[in-house]
């Protein structure tokens, strides 16, 4: 194993640490979504997958 | 009267704190990312070896975590952002170079360029727009780029191009997930910090940015 990898291992372990705090506090004081706004944000993302798409089939 | 006036006082005193957030989170922004690319081009020019990209990055972090909370609210703090977002440009100048040598590949990078771009703004543009509050994603989000680490972390052990593909596209949607929650915490959140919110939102569109050129990449038939 090189040592590319092992240091990609090693940073992104650290990520998974720091990030993992974070995201238990996020998921118990993250508001409740209210009918309609996964909707909101649903439809852009879509909206990127297609034009991701759409940048696969130009190129 | 007073109480009245009190009441349409705030609203367009807390309006105005609004509006000067996003423009300098913009301003601070806009002349990062023109750094970072300075920094990305010097580089590619230098030739810099493989591991330029790994340092930088952890040096970018190290400065994320330990420097930047403790800066943010000081005039040092835009020194940081500089010294973050400069470092992670430097980074890519490897990544950039590999990509530039394929046949096909400044058309490759500059696709992913000007995608991240178009992205980045359609994105951004639809929060600012409607104003929506989209901080019920935040716990979704974070869960889902925790998820995606652990993944990314599997597969530099097994080697899958097609699981490779799928955590870039992912990433994808989960940075622009990422764009609308940072987009309306600067118009809801009245603590949010313009500094903080520059650095959110230029990983954001380096991690887009990245993924992109990855998934054309491998897309193209020259990866």
């Amino acid at each position: 194993m090189d040592w590319m990898k092992i240091g990609s291992a090693l940073l992104i372990l650290a990520m998974i640490i720091f990030l993992f705090p974070r995201a238990k506090q996020m998921l118990k004081e993250s508001p409740e979504a209210q009918p309609g706004d996964w909707q909101g944000a649903i439809l852009p993302i879509m909206a990127v997958v297609g034009f991701v798409l759409l940048l696969i089939v130009m190129l | 009267m007073n109480r009245l006036d009190y009441s349409i006082a705030r609203p367009a005193a807390d309006a105005l704190q609004v509006n000067k957030v996003i423009k300098n989170t913009y301003m601070l922004l806009s002349a990062t990312l023109f750094f970072s690319a300075l920094m990305a081009a010097a580089s590619v020019v230098i030739s810099m070896p493989p591991m330029t990209y790994l340092l930088s990055i952890g040096g970018a972090m190290l400065l994320i975590w330990f420097v930047l909370p403790r800066t943010a609210n000081s005039a040092s703090g835009l020194a940081v952002v500089f010294g973050i977002t400069g470092l992670m440009g430097f980074g890519l100048g490897p990544l950039l170079e590999a990509y530039l040598a394929l046949p096909k590949g400044p058309q490759i990078v500059g696709t992913a360029f000007g995608g991240t771009g178009v992205i980045f703004l359609g994105l951004s543009g639809y929060a600012l727009t409607t104003r929506k509050d989209f901080s019920f994603m935040g716990g979704f989000l974070f869960a889902g780029m925790l998820v995606v680490l652990i993944g990314a972390l599997a597969n530099i052990f097994l080697q899958m191009p097609a699981f490779s593909l799928a955590i870039s596209a992912v990433v994808i949607m989960l940075m622009s997930g990422f764009i609308l929650y940072d987009t309306s915490r600067m118009i809801h959140d009245r603590e949010s910090n313009y500094v903080m919110m520059t650095v959110s939102l230029y990983l954001n569109i380096f991690n887009i940015f990245v993924s992109l050129l990855q998934i054309l990449g491998m897309t193209s038939g020259d990866d």
